[in-house]
């Protein structure tokens, strides 16, 4: 446990209010929408209706007549300046405008820009599109067939599959397998859903060409390496351009990716000479930007009799859509889908995974997921499930045989990763106990014998965040570590810049706390910038729960910096030496003369004032920080649900869920994160599903149908942790921000599945809608 | 999300806005809460050249009992439906449909005339006002003329009204003693149209024989649905969890509605038949307990 500070210093563990709300609650904050610029005009997208044609035709003569249009871009027009195709974050490439044929329905196929949005979206309507229907591929599973259409001709692989990818020992598992006593398999699909972030996507591109300055307001989880990506995209020279992330109305991934739209306008600043704006509809960010998921998974477990875990076998299909835009580590391309030997100790494990094209919109996006580790948790704990029923064990007992023990770690998975630390016992214990397990077991005997449905599901949950050590980790070539500069002011106030960009995590919080733990200058003290590439420190961004690990990890590195500088000043001002001097968080003293010392700010002061012959004067650090593993947050979920078995509806009646995150900065931010991603969880599995049907047309691409929960769908969530700090993060945080998103999909469909487990039931596949539950209680002759 | 181009009017008076009714046509199209017609426009389906608010309008936003009827005024917003005592006291199943419609903020804009008049059987008082025997008063350049609800609802979208016809009042006959109601909405998320929708109306005399009956579907066909058979099955009868069944089932099977991501056609009329169950029982239940 870490030394607490007082109060009025705010360090970790303290529960301070988020010093961004203020502005927030105000309506006072700066999101993209918010930028105007003198003779800005307005971008807006004409996209395909056809999830596979050949363009034939492209008419834009009426719409460039319509009174204050000044420019409609096609594909064709960008490939005059080598600019119709741009890299994904994954190492393919995506049409920014479509040239030849269009590969999914609402894909970018011309760009209008006029003088206002209105007439901008009206002229939209005028351009004239010849399309050829092609034959369309939705079924990923029928994208190896022989007679399945090629979807990427530019490819020289005339081939859907985009990879395959495997990790483990396949002989091993194999032969564990078939030597297993017992064997349990579950075929899981995981949906794709959106993270539907509230702000929708956008961007505003202005291009002074007196100084050849191009500077781009843009709703990036990831400014620098956009500006990167810009730079390399468009050969602009990168001093040339900067990137502002202004305030993200949240981001859950979708905001790592860069859209065509961002392309489009920066093209026609360019061209027109006027700053551009172009913000996304509702519908346009659900249907055509970074989805995630679209795992179709199979997992197969063996045991001895008695439930010990021997071997797991992983195979997955993953629908990437018309272009592989995951943004993911170079050599991951199904993410850390390898953690999904999840909390038990394997002695064997593969898992392969073949990634395809289909007429689909392009990802898949992390969302609220450091890289396909939702998938994996989902599978591991659901397969968990299906193993106790088969060995008609307590999916706690099973749970418990194979954990892997504390004195294990740091544990060597049989996919190749390190756990940093890890209790699952403690926290699986903690949730068992909140909850009233035995009780709610007795109970659900009870209700069954009265006909009633009523089901617990549990979800021991490990996840891997903070990537990533630069041995193995990049993204595009830049590797995953991440920064903070710290400037200390002679009245003992600070300022940090951070190489990551929050979109609602509270960094402006939490980063002044670090601080203000290593310093104790007062949290309220520090301010934070993120966003502006000019001025912050180069980083990855935010995203994979990978802020503290890595940028909060630079921050705490960057003040110890300071603090030892402060430490040469303090001996100076005291005339002692340095070995003479304590530290307690605010300032230094003479050893057993606690009345002889100086406070941090009174160093601060005499860093510009009064500073050593010889020393660099100013007391400030930068710090980018390479962390040397991952970290893996933990814990244990358990939802109580009934059902109505008229309608086929599911209550969560109860939801406990006990995390361990490590050492927690901000309790009341750790909260707020659990409950944010429990209430996606919970969408995900009952509500939200982005389908298409044969011919290739977006199912719920609209609010009407992706379905967003309020506070009336939402059950009271309690929560707990306990603490199992990071051994090798210098204050022993893990991150969290994820946590919640991971692991309850699980929870929930596991207490569904448990409600009617009496009734043969192994799995069902998310979302959990009404129709699909009644249909089973009808097939099953419980309801009429 | 941007609509076209659209001039705007702004009457003050009924007269007024009929003559503008009259003058545009059809490429008019009056604004109440605009909580249906704004998404509308905005999505591009609706593309009037004339709005016509009539919010200016006096006179339009009432709930009263007058000459043995319920009359509530066009504009009336849900929001003034939940917080009206008579409502609260005397009508429950209006009280449970105000109550089911989407959020509060839509039910602070949203007029009952305009959920009528928009002729979408998603709509939720569709089926009450079925439910009901309500009429709608519909004014034109002749003046008024009553309709009633069974011949109002013509198909998707398109009512009785005549296009140069405002909607100015609904008119519900005033529910005999021992009377009750109650509306059950089975929808995937609070705000969300229903699946299926069923509303309950029955009066009961002192031995708890059924007097009247009215049941209205929602969104289980291409219009609002009276199930007139299980209504007249009931009338005359006990109302017993025997005869409540068998009304439940004669109402699916008046239900033809088409399958889509709230479930396949076959999961929604057996819905239409649980939630009539439902729906009765409370709505029975209310009548015993009324003096
Ligand atoms: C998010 C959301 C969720 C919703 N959920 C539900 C729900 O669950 N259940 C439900 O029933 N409704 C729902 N609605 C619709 C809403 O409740 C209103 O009932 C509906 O929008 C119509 O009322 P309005 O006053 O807004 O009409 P408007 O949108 O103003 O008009 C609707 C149509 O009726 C016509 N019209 C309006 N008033 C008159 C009149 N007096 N005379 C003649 N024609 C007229 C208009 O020209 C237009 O064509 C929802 C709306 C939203 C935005």
């Amino acid at each position: 446990m870490l030394a607490k500070t007082l109060p009025e210093i705010g360090g970790m563990g303290h529960p301070i209010k988020r010093k961004e709300d203020l502005r927030f609650i105000q309506g006072k904050g700066n999101y993209i929408d918010d930028v105007q610029l003198p003779g800005m005009i307005y971008g807006h997208m004409v996209r395909s209706p056809y999830a596979h044609a050949r363009i034939t035709a492209i008419r834009t003569e009426e719409a460039k007549k319509l009174p204050g249009v000044l420019a409609v871009i096609t594909g064709e027009d960008l490939a005059k300046a080598n600019l119709a195709w741009m890299p994904t974050l994954f190492h393919d490439k995506q049409m920014v405008l479509a040239t030849g044929k269009v590969l999914f329905q609402s894909q970018e196929v011309a760009f209008v820009v006029a003088e206002d949005r209105y007439t901008a979206a009206d002229a939209a309507d005028l351009v004239e599109i010849d399309y050829e229907e092609l034959p369309v591929l939705i079924d990923p599973h029928k994208s190896q067939d022989s007679d399945a259409p090629i979807l990427r001709e530019d490819r020289e692989e005339k081939s859907n599959l985009i990879f395959h990818w495997e990790v483990g020992d396949r002989a091993a598992t194999d032969q564990a397998m078939k030597s297993a006593p017992v064997t349990a398999k579950v075929n899981a699909f995981f949906p794709r859903c959106h993270p539907a972030p509230l702000e929708t996507c956008g961007c505003v591109i202005d291009f002074n060409s007196a100084t050849g300055k191009l500077t781009a307001w843009i709703t990036s989880q990831a400014p620098h390496a956009h500006r990167t990506v810009f730079a390399l995209v468009a050969g602009l020279p990168e001093q040339n351009i900067r990137v502002i992330s202004p305030d993200i109305g949240g981001g859950f991934g979708n905001k790592v990716p860069v859209y065509p739209g961002y392309v489009c306008a920066a093209v026609a600043a360019l061209t027109v000479g006027r700053p551009v704006k172009w913000i996304e509809t509702r519908s346009e960010n659900l249907q055509s930007t970074g989805f995630a998921r679209d795992y179709h998974m199979e997992a197969e477990l063996a045991a001895d009799k008695e439930g010990r875990l021997k071997a797991l076998r992983v195979k997955t299909l993953a629908d990437h859509g018309a272009f592989n835009a995951a943004a993911q580590p170079t050599k991951f391309p199904a993410g850390l889908f390898s953690i999904c030997t999840g909390s038990y100790d394997f002695s064997s494990a593969f898992c392969e995974v073949d990634g395809v094209y289909t007429n689909k919109a392009p990802g898949g996006i992390a969302y609220r997921c450091s890289f396909r580790v939702t998938e994996a948790a989902y599978l591991i704990e659901r397969a968990m499930d299906v193993l106790a029923q088969e060995l008609k064990l307590d999916p706690v007992e099973l749970r418990r045989k194979n954990f892997i023990p504390p004195e294990k770690f740091p544990y060597s998975s049989p996919l190749g990763w390190s756990y940093d630390s890890g209790n699952y016992q403690g926290a699986l214990d903690l949730a068992l106990e909140r909850i009233g397990y035995n009780d709610l077991r007795k109970e659900q005997a009870e209700k069954r014998e009265r006909g009633e449905l009523m089901g617990i599901g549990i979800s021991s949950f490990t996840e891997i965040v903070g990537a990533g050590p630069s041995h193995t980790f990049d993204i595009l070539g830049l590797k995953m570590f991440d920064s903070a500069e710290l400037r200390v002011h002679p009245t003992g106030k600070a300022i940090m810049r951070m190489g990551t960009k929050s979109q609602g995590q509270g960094h402006e919080t939490t980063y002044a706390q670090i601080v203000a733990q290593e310093l104790g200058i007062p949290a309220a003290d520090v301010a934070i910038e993120e966003g502006d590439t000019d001025t912050a420190p180069y980083g990855l961004g935010t995203y994979a729960s990978r802020s503290t690990p890595t940028s909060g990890a630079a921050a705490a590195l960057a003040a110890r910096k300071v603090r030892e500088k402060a430490r040469k000043i303090a001996a100076h001002l005291l005339e002692v030496s340095e070995e003479d001097l304590e530290w307690e968080p605010g300032k230094f003293s003479v050893k057993g003369a606690p009345g002889k010392s100086k406070t941090i700010q009174e160093i601060a002061f005499a860093a510009y004032t009064n500073f050593p012959q010889g020393m660099e004067p100013g007391l400030e650090a930068v710090h980018y920080y390479d962390p040397p593993n991952l970290t893996f947050p933990f814990g244990t979920y358990i939802a109580v649900v009934d059902i109505d078995k008229g309608t086929g509806e599911v209550k969560v009646r109860r939801f406990v869920a006990v995390d361990d995150c490590g050492n927690i900065i901000n309790p009341m931010i750790v909260e707020g994160q659990v409950h944010g991603g429990l209430t996606e969880g919970l969408a995900i599995a009952f509500m939200q599903e982005i389908s298409y049907d044969e011919s290739g047309n977006i199912q719920g691409g609209t609010f009407m149908d992706y379905l967003v929960p309020t506070a009336v769908e939402t059950p009271h969530w309690e929560t707990g942790h306990t603490c199992t700090p990071s051994p090798h993060h210098p204050f022993g945080a893990k991150g969290v921000g994820e946590s919640p998103n991971v692991g309850s999909p699980a929870a929930f469909v596991n207490a569904v599945v448990d409600a009617l487990s009496h009734l043969g039931v192994k799995h069902i596949d998310m979302p959990l809608s009404p129709w699909k539950i009644w249909q089973i209680l009808k097939d099953k002759g419980v309801t009429q | 999300m941007i609509p076209k181009a659209f001039d705007y009017c702004r009457p003050k008076t009924l007269p007024e806005a009929i003559s503008l009714l009259q003058q545009h046509g059809d490429a008019a199209k009056i604004l109440s809460g605009g909580e249906s017609l704004i998404p509308m426009m905005k999505m591009r389906l609706a593309q009037p050249e004339y709005l016509i608010d009539i919010n200016q309008i006096s006179g339009l936003e009432y709930i009263k009992e007058e000459d043995g009827y319920l009359k509530i005024g066009a504009l009336t917003r849900e929001a003034d439906l939940e917080a009206s005592d008579l409502i609260r006291s005397k009508y429950p199943l209006i009280l449970d449909t105000a109550f089911s419609i989407a959020d509060p903020q839509v039910r602070n804009l949203a007029t009952v005339g305009g959920n009528l008049a928009h002729g979408d059987p998603a709509n939720d008082h569709p089926a009450t006002m079925l439910a009901l025997n309500a009429e709608v008063v519909a004014t034109g350049p002749n003046g008024e003329r009553s309709i009633p609800i069974k011949e109002f609802f013509v198909s998707l979208f398109t009512t009785a009204l005549q296009p140069n016809e405002i909607l100015t009042e609904i008119r519900i006959p005033a529910p005999p003693a021992k009377s009750g109601g109650a509306y059950f909405k089975l929808e995937r998320k609070v705000g969300d149209f229903a699946t299926v929708g069923v509303a309950a109306q029955v009066a009961v005399d002192a031995k708890g024989v059924c007097q009247q009956a009215g049941i209205g579907l929602t969104n289980a066909g291409g219009t609002p649905i009276k199930a007139e058979k299980a209504e007249e099955f009931l009338r005359g009868k006990p109302l017993d969890d025997g005869n409540i069944s068998q009304a439940a089932s004669l109402a699916a099977d008046d239900a033809h509605p088409s399958s889509d991501l709230r479930g396949p056609a076959e999961y929604k009329i057996s819905m239409v038949r649980e939630l009539t169950k439902r729906a009765l029982t409370k709505a029975v239940n209310r009548a015993s307990q009324e003096r």
